[in-house]
């Protein structure tokens, strides 16, 4: 139903370290390999070996640059998938109710067989969480592995997303972000997460804990401080140094 | 309206089954989870029990079912029909493909096995390759460590035993500070990516050093974008501030290094700088207690680091001495190689301020007692949180292996190596050069080689060189040029077998390697070399056969095809005699095994390498794999893998050994061993006892253990080497010192480079005049080497790779995003396309390793990307440097131990319009034929519908 | 926004085709019989031949009934019912003209009212974009529905109408543009918003695949700024000022006035598809950002 929630029971969700993600995209394959045996439709190719190769992720990606005013250009990878936002205007744009945002977790999913591949839907979302897929001419989305979250099939360490449950660096974590106790509210609440273009009025679900300060090290070492200082300014007199250092050693001479 | 959703099934079936084995789609070997349906393989994860990835998986991984259905796999043996390089095969039966091999072969066997050059790729049978190749009785065998990693190893091995690559670890649990050299990605893939994000989720701090700033780079707190090339000189300066703070491990230096011992002095001598020995060749050390020299592993001694010893007039110091004296040095100063780095001397001093403050400040004890090899008891572990991790950015230098020396050195007068926090060996290491072979060469018609033919050379004796003092293996791996080239020198072989240099070869069967591509330098000229003809119309390398899985480049270059499975479809072993899974805390070992059939409806179909080497073998007879009434020993490899015995007891397995398969390590062979691994995971796993999980070389827990599990015969505690002993006697030769002499134009160089203490030098940069920029390649994460592009998924990440270039060098050419540009060395130009870059070294360009293909291979349709405009930087780059002018031509490798230095490019760019108007890097090869079509139109995957 | 020719043809046929209807509707002109049946029949070829083709870009058209269901958040839903119920309405009064010869006045103002608010709510299916600051402005409403008004009045040869409504289209026209040129900037979505990294300049280093993609192909397009003024001014002279000029011409002959009357409408629906290839070539959808091409 096009309708949102007015509330939901839970707020399931992911938070995403930027200050840890290497870039590697094992989580946009871990999703595509899931997803693509998965719920509704595998996510297609086209051209796969081609000119033009283009497929299905519901999981990108990104790296950016960042200039700060002085010091070294960074570099930071961003992964994006469906942010499962609060006031998901990709819901209330669709016509068909296909899309809809469930009551018991805020998950926002897509009904394929309501689908009719209007493409509204992204069109709304200002993240490009959704990408119609070509061969099956529906919209496709992150489900935030609700075929995995609660599948009895599955043991209870594996009930997480797959991209989570893959991710080498643990720069995924997911959880209920609607209770304010839970380990990814905490991580929010401690690293400042943030929300992805707040101006939207989306209210997303998914936060990222934005990278920590960067190339510190010489404003916090003080390179004149006794942790550097010579043992010795006489030439050769390092030896000597070694010899009443080697003493004082236990079990040394003293 | 209330709120109405569909009802979902939460609770869908996974699969109908799980098999467990071990992914191969890079050499991390990590333990999957296949989820079959219908018999097919339907999705792939990590498996949680597993000791290297412990669930986690990789894109590559994931993408494993991408792979194991790729358009690009092999289908039957292949006969080449047209000329070399064409790609133009017949399909031919797997028994003729035996007979023709088994008929170039034989004859080779029975009157010059050195005329057979067997190489192999990344692959992990290496300890079943050599076995078969010593019973071949060819000294030319090797690996693709020369080209690769050499310079981390025997640095590793030489200096303490044991090397990064994946042969350590830093204690992830502890670490308070990790350091990163040269690290795109490494073979411990998920491991390092577990580590950091363990580290980064304690706020523990990460620097990385490297030229660019990707990956693991970009999320270190730190980023040192050093000038290439100039690692040697930035880590002896961070030994240069420490000795002077004295912000130094003096306990551990005094008892476990090499640090106490003495040196020989003895000027124009020829011990002149040895190590002082006793008669038993036990390592002299004086003990500050008593002030007597005692051998250093006498109970209760304390070696003294400043001792002195008077001997014949002469005075000998301690290695500590002569380091101290040296390191001291102003050159070392942080001011004096600030511009040479790149790094202002304020951050030297900074890092190195912090790496005392976290090693020293921060130390902390773990309440474990333990025994040290002198019989002394120790109450506490002592952590000292500081570790180093290394790569290729350091090792593909020509300076690689004396900067690797220098990290080493740098992480021991710390204190921090097999320390709580620090840099861990994993089982089977550490064992010291003594516990490894030397290299064998002795070829004896018809007969086994006399042994291994890789190894650790101790001395000029040890050098593969025929009494004619010409090289003995077709490598050129042992000798003057390189003499500790411990892995072989794969990147020469073809140049060298083509030049008849050292002698002509009749068949070359390489395995895994795409050699005519991505893995060599100079492709143009190696695919000259590899399609060259004599006088007499034929090859000048006349028969080479091959062994791939995929429609690769290095197909196209090759007489026979011996079509290898995917890695599901096989049985392979990941041995503790080769290069095992272990963690730092664990032996552990790992199989695969065909978890789906191979199965290449309509073709002669596929079978697993290893199998059809046994099968050779079987044709051919040879010793090892025959028994006494001239039977085949083994059916197949995985009755090898279950029933060989290196030494009695110890096999290629080390789990559920012994008759009820109880034993660990060390039993007599099970013959349902395969299966306890498959109901277990496919690993084995075998915990080090607490006692024993620090000071590994010197603790007696640890070595007993090992001795139990098989890794050693006895205990092998040993010291580690600040001063490499095995240099110094290349240098007294270089001297004038012993029989074995080198070449006069070789004297200077070796004298000067094979230091026994770490120095730097630059690389050689002669004929590189006016070459300023430095071209480097990355490892992308999402790709390994050509295969990823056969895979639809991954090769959408990565379809063509642009040059990075620092914003200054964009500015000063004119160049934006997309514009083309001409890269020069002095070997060759490519035009490929551009991208700027900011947080890169602003004299360095780069691009992503091995995503330019040839037309035809890997199933690719002929307009794909990585034809298109994808391209490789090894046109650029030449096995030899430019001439000097001296009439000789020198390799593009280290001087000690061969390793390739890819890294040390020189290039100038320029701004170019496309090449030919179109949008094509340059130099395009012609096309390939491809024998396997291409993929399909859509794909649309699903195996359970 | 990637101008695919379905959404082009859609909005710019149907727009003409409820623009007319309304007309009708109003009894402008008041026509019956055969002549009403021209009428109509052009009418409803561009109103339902509009509607179909906006169905050829959908990936299941097999399922477009149920795209009626979601009118009470869907913009688009209500496109489809209120399409659905004018085209009944004046389907219903359109009968009466052509065979009962009669004028259901009340039907007709209601089935003009409906073609309007047709109009409205496909406008609003863009303007409720915020992923699209050029489009998220009750200017597109306007424009739409001056723009389905002055080629309404044109093609019912409401003759001295349709100048003053196509001056007025014109002129919304141009200050759509002049608004839409600064909206992305002014909607305070950029790269910093975008990716949170505000603590240094921001820009994208690589893509997440280096080949292209459904959001890349859909979201962003880019045109030049040369290439867009260009077009600009030929849909501003082919869409208003050639019509107007074409209207206003004192003619004598009735023949030359009615083959001038269908060149005006000619030249109007080249402009405007010209203006809606535009309005949507040049739309910025905010994703663009999260690929560097903002
Ligand atoms: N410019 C540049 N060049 C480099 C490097 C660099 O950093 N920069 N790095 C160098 C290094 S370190 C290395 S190790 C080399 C790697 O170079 P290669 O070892 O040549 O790398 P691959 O492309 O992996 O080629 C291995 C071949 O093995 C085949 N193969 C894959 N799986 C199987 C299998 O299961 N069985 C069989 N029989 N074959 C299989 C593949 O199809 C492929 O043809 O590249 C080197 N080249
Ligand atoms: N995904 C993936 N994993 C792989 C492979 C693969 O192809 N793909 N290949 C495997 C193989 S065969 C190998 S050998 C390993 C190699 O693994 P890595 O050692 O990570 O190899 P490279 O990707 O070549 O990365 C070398 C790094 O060194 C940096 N560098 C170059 N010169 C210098 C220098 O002078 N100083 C410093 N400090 N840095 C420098 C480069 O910028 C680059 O980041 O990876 C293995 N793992
Ligand atoms: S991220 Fe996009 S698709 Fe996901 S809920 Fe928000 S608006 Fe909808
Ligand atoms: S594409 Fe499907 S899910 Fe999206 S708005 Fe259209 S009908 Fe709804
Ligand atoms: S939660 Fe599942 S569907 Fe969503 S990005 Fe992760 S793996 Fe993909
Ligand atoms: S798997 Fe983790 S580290 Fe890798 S790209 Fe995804 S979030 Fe980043
Ligand atoms: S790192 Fe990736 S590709 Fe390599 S073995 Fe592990 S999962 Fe497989
Ligand atoms: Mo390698």
């Amino acid at each position: 139903m096009t309708d949102l929630p007015t509330t939901t029971e839970r707020k399931l969700g992911l938070v995403i370290d930027l200050d840890t993600c290497v870039g590697c995209h094992a989580c946009v394959i871990s999703c595509k390999g899931w997803n693509t045996e998965n719920y509704g439709a595998p996510l297609s190719d086209q051209n796969p070996y081609g000119a033009d190769p283009s497929g299905t992720f519901l999981n990108r990606i990104h790296s950016y640059e960042v200039q700060p005013e002085a010091g070294a250009a960074q570099l930071v990878h961003f992964p994006k998938s469906c942010l499962h936002c609060e006031d998901a205007p990709c819901v209330t744009v669709c016509p068909t109710g296909a899309s809809y945002k469930r009551v018991e977790d805020g998950i926002v999913l897509v009904n394929e067989s309501d689908c009719i591949g209007c493409g509204l839907c992204a069109w709304a979302c200002p993240y490009g969480a959704r990408e119609m897929d070509q061969a099956e001419g529906v919209m496709k989305k992150c489900t935030l592995c609700i075929d995995r979250i609660y599948n009895g099939n599955l043991p209870e360490v594996d009930r997480v997303p797959a991209c989570v449950r893959t991710c080498p660096a643990g720069a995924r974590h997911f959880g209920d972000l609607g209770d304010p106790d839970s380990d990814v509210s905490r991580l929010v609440a401690e690293r400042g997460g943030m929300d992805l273009m707040p101006e939207q009025g989306t209210k997303p679900v998914n936060k990222y804990l934005p990278p920590r300060p960067r190339d510190t090290v010489e404003e916090e070492i003080d390179i004149l401080a006794p942790l550097l200082a010579p043992v010795t300014e006489e030439p050769g007199g390092f030896l000597g140094w070694l010899d009443r250092a080697l003493d004082a050693l236990p079990g040394g001479k003293s | 309206m209330a709120h109405t959703q569909p009802r979902l099934d939460l609770s869908p079936p996974i699969s109908d089954e799980v098999r467990k084995t071990t992914c191969y789609m890079c050499a991390c070997r990590c333990g999957i989870n296949v989820h079959m349906k219908g018999g097919k393989v339907a999705y792939i994860e990590g498996n949680r029990d597993h000791p290297v990835n412990r669930g986690v998986l990789c894109a590559k991984g994931s993408a494993g079912i991408m792979q194991h259905n790729s358009p690009a796999r092999l289908r039957a043996p292949l006969k080449r029909v047209g000329p070399r390089g064409s790609g133009q095969f017949e399909e031919i039966s797997w028994d003729e493909a035996l007979e023709i091999a088994a008929g170039w072969l034989e004859p080779l066997r029975k009157n010059a096995p050195e005329k057979l050059a067997f190489f192999t790729g990344r692959d992990q049978s290496q300890s079943f390759t050599s076995f078969w190749a010593q019973n071949f009785g060819t000294p030319n065998y090797a690996a693709h460590g020369g080209f690769c990693s050499v310079n981390m190893a025997a640095a590793g091995i030489y200096t303490m035993g044991g090397a990064f690559w994946e042969f350590g670890q830093p204690d992830w649990d502890h670490t308070k500070l990790f350091m990163l050299f040269g690290v795109a990605e490494d073979h411990d893939s998920n491991p390092i990516k577990m580590g950091i994000g363990k580290i980064k989720a304690r706020g523990a701090r990460v620097i990385g050093v490297n030229p660019i700033r990707t990956g693991y780079n970009a999320v270190a707190d730190d980023w040192v974008g050093i000038t290439p090339g100039t690692d040697g000189l930035f880590v002896l300066a961070l030994v240069h501030v420490l000795l002077k703070a004295g912000k130094i491990d003096l306990d551990y230096l005094a008892r476990y290094t090499n640090a106490p011992c003495l040196l020989i002095e003895n000027p124009g001598g020829a011990d002149h700088g040895l190590l002082l020995r006793d008669d038993a060749g036990k390592l002299l050390v004086k003990d500050r207690t008593s002030g007597d020299l005692v051998p250093f592993d006498t109970p209760g001694v304390r070696p003294d680091l400043t001792g002195t010893h008077v001997q014949n007039g002469q005075t000998s110091h301690t290695v500590m001495y002569k380091t101290v004296n040296r390191y001291l040095s102003e050159e070392y100063s942080p001011e004096a190689v600030a511009d040479r780095c790149g790094i202002p001397a304020s951050r030297i001093r900074a890092i190195a301020g912090e790496i005392a403050r976290v090693a020293f400040d921060e130390a902390f004890e773990i309440n474990q007692p333990w025994t040290d090899f002198r019989g002394e008891r120790h109450e506490k572990m002592v952590g000292r949180p500081v570790s180093f991790h290394a790569m290729r950015g350091i090792s593909a230098h020509a300076n690689g292996f004396q900067t690797c020396r220098a990290l080493h050195l740098l992480q021991i007068i710390l204190g921090t190596v097999e320390v709580p926090g620090g840099f861990r060996f994993k089982p089977p290491y550490p064992k010291p050069v003594e516990a490894h072979p030397t290299p064998h060469r002795d070829v004896v018609p018809g007969k086994p080689l006399n042994g291994p033919h890789l190894g650790f050379v101790r001395g000029p004796d040890d050098l593969a060189l025929e009494p004619d003092g010409s090289p003995s293996r077709i490598d050129k791996a042992f000798t003057w040029e390189n003499p500790m080239s411990a892995h072989g020198l794969m990147h020469m072989v073809i140049s060298n077998a083509h030049a008849g240099d050292p002698y002509k070869i009749d068949t070359l069967f390489m395995y895994m390697a795409n050699m005519s591509w991505n893995s060599t330098m100079n492709t143009r000229g190696v695919i000259d070399m590899l399609t060259d003809t004599d006088e007499t119309g034929e090859y000048v390398i006349p028969r080479i056969i091959y062994s791939d899985s995929y429609s690769s480049e290095m197909v196209a270059y090759a007489d026979l095809i011996l079509p290898d499975t995917t890695y599901l479809e096989r049985h392979d072993c990941i041995s503790l005699l080769d290069r095992p899974i272990c963690e730092a805390d664990a032996a552990a070992d790992a199989i695969r095994w065909p978890v789906v059939e191979p199965d290449r409806p309509g073709h002669a179909g596929v079978r697993g390498f290893q199998t059809v080497l046994v099968q050779l073998a079987n044709k051919l007879k040879l010793p090892g794999f025959t028994d006494e009434d001239g039977n085949p020993k083994y059916a197949d490899y995985a009755d090898y893998m279950v029933r060989h015995e290196r030494r009695p007891g110890i096999g290629p397995l080390a789990g559920f050994r012994g008759e009820d398969g109880t034993d660990q390590g060390r039993g007599a062979p099970n013959p349902d061993q395969l299966d306890r691994y498959i109901e277990n995971g496919s690993f084995f796993v075998a915990h080090v006892p607490e006692e024993g999980l620090y000071y590994k070389p010197w603790n007696k827990a640890y070595q007993d253990w090992a001795v139990g599990m098989g890794l050693y015969d006895s205990p092998q505690p040993f010291l580690f080497s600040l001063y490499v002993e095995p240099l110094r006697r290349f240098q007294l030769a270089a001297e004038g010192h012993g029989d074995r002499q080198p070449p006069d134009h070789l004297r200077e160089r070796i004298k000067a480079q094979l230091d026994p203490l770490p120095i730097w030098y630059e690389t050689d940069q002669q004929g590189n005049e006016g070459y300023t920029v430095t071209a480097l390649t990355q490892r992308p994460m999402a790709m390994y080497h050509s295969w990823g592009s056969q895979n639809a998924w991954l090769r959408q990440i990565h379809g063509h790779n642009p040059l990075y270039v620092p914003t200054k060098l964009m500015r000063e050419n004119g160049l934006k995003d997309g514009d083309w540009a001409r890269v020069t060395s002095p070997h060759g130009e490519i035009t490929v396309p551009v991208m700027e870059m900011a947080a890169l070294n602003e004299n360095t360009v780069w691009t992503w390793n091995a995503i330019g293909k040839r037309k035809g291979a890997w199933a690719l349709e002929k307009d794909a990307p990585e034809v298109t405009r994808g391209f490789l930087l090894n046109h650029l780059i030449h096995e030899l440097l430019p001439p000097r002018g001296d009439g000789l031509r020198w390799a593009n490798s280290d001087p000690v131990t061969g390793q390739a230095a890819w890294f040390d490019l020189k290039v100038r760019i320029e701004k170019a319009a496309p090449p030919d108007g179109l949008s094509e890097s340059h130099p395009a090869t012609e096309p390939q034929v491809s024998p396997v079509g291409t993929g399909p139109e859509e794909l649309e995957w699903k195996v359970g519908k | 926004m990637h101008p695919a020719p379905s959404v082009i043809i859609f909005t710019t046929l149907s727009g003409l085709g409820f623009g007319l209807l309304f007309f009708l509707g109003l009894g402008l002109p008041d026509v019956s019989g055969w002549i009403a049946f021209t009428f109509f029949f052009i009418a409803y070829a561009l109103a339902v031949g509009g509607l179909m083709s906006s169905a050829f870009h959908l990936g299941h058209p097999e399922r477009a009934l149920k795209a009626f269901t979601q009118w009470r958040t869907s913009w688009l839903s209500r496109e489809a019912c209120f399409s659905v119920a004018a085209l009944v309405v004046m389907g219903v009064f359109a009968l009466g003209a052509v065979f009962f010869d009669a004028q259901w006045r009340v039907l007709g103002v209601i089935g003009a009212v409906l073609s309007l608010i047709t109009v409205y709510t496909t406008s609003m299916i863009y303007t409720q974009m915020k992923t699209v600051p050029r489009w998220n402005t009750q200017l597109t409403p306007l424009l739409y529905l001056t723009i389905s008004l002055a080629g309404g009045a044109l093609l019912a040869g409401q003759e001295s109408l349709a100048p003053w409504l196509l001056a007025l289209a014109g002129g919304v026209q141009i200050a759509w543009w002049m608004r839409g040129d600064g909206a992305f900037a002014a909607s305070g979505t950029d790269m910093a918003s975008a990716t949170g990294l505000g603590h240094g300049k921001v820009r994208s280093f690589e893509p997440p695949h280096t080949g292209t993609n459904y959001l890349l192909r859909e979201f962003v397009y880019v045109i030049g700024r040369k290439h867009a003024l260009k077009i600009r001014g030929i849909a501003l002279a082919l869409g208003y000022a050639l019509p107007i000029l074409l209207m206003v011409l004192p003619l004598d002959s009735i023949a030359l006035k009615h083959a001038f009357a269908g060149l005006a409408v000619v030249s109007h629906l080249g402009g405007i598809a010209a203006s809606r290839w535009l309005f949507f070539a040049e739309a910025e959808h905010v994703v663009g950002l999260y690929y560097g091409k903002r």
